[in-house]
């Protein structure tokens, strides 16, 4: 490719990258907030010294498939030689996994906590594959176990 | 039939174990959905179809474990776990597992 090509390229994809990441930031922090008092713990509860009896407890899962843009790939593509951080992929991540953890919370909105979450993550087209053309994405899956309880 | 990633379900006993089931699928990503995503990959934000695509891997993969389950009499998979790969470009691997076992209500419905 042409190199004015590849700088409008990058340009314009740092553009669009940033705006979209900003946006689902934005969109990730306030329902945050808004879910702000439902619990959700990962770990599991063998004997709870509550009085609450429980009603039902299921599966739910969340989750989601974000994708890098060519502008952070070609970052991280220029970090790999040096090491050090990638704060462009960490933040792929960061999103990424706060999506499907908030996917799998709203799925259980009538429940009052979710136990034993777990996170799974898979890269597709991962950066050292080598593969030309391909971007890297993270696909993430959050499970638990949400637990209502009984009404008195 | 019921489901949960803890070792037990609440206010229920373990009668009888049938010992691990699984359910695994491998999908591929259709290529006019690709294309869309192709140019999603590059500005970068969330790739709808792919999303959709995993969903309906893990729901074929509990389905297959459930009716593992059911063939040997169970009427619940406690400790489900979920594994993934991505075995090629464009094809990924959603694998779960969990123990059957039958459980049965106990008259004092213990607390979790």
């Amino acid at each position: 490719m042409d190199l004015l090509t590849i700088i409008i390229i990058l340009l314009v994809t740092y553009y669009t990258g940033s705006i979209i990441e900003k946006k689902h930031f934005k969109k990730i922090k306030k329902r945050e907030i808004a879910l702000y008092n439902r619990p959700y713990v990962n770990f599991q509860i063998k004997k709870w010294s509550s009085s609450r009896k429980v009603a039902s407890a299921e599966l739910v899962t969340g989750e989601v498939v974000i994708s890098g843009d060519y502008f952070k790939t070609f970052i991280a593509g220029l970090k790999n030689l040096f090491g050090g951080r990638l704060t462009s992929f960490e933040s792929i991540m960061d999103r990424a996994r706060r999506e499907a953890i908030l996917r799998m919370r709203e799925k259980a909105l009538n429940a009052n906590m979710i136990i034993n979450v777990k996170l799974e993550t898979m890269m597709i087209n991962d950066i050292n594959s080598g593969k030309q053309g391909s971007l890297p994405g993270v696909a993430v899956i959050a499970y638990g176990t949400a637990i209502t309880y009984a009404k008195k | 039939m019921y489901l949960t990633n803890i070792e037990s379900v609440p206010g229920m006993k373990i009668t009888n174990q049938y010992g691990v089931v699984s359910g695994s699928t491998v999908r591929a990503k259709n290529a006019i959905k690709d294309i869309g995503a192709g140019l999603k990959n590059m500005v970068g934000g969330e790739l709808k179809s792919y999303t959709e695509l995993l969903e309906e891997a893990r729901k074929e993969a509990i389905q297959r474990m459930q009716a593992q389950a059911q063939r040997l009499g169970a009427n619940a998979v406690i400790n489900v776990r979920f594994a993934t790969s991505a075995i090629t470009a464009g094809a990924a691997e959603v694998y779960a597992y969990g123990t059957a076992v039958k459980v049965e209500p106990v008259q004092v419905p213990e607390t979790v």
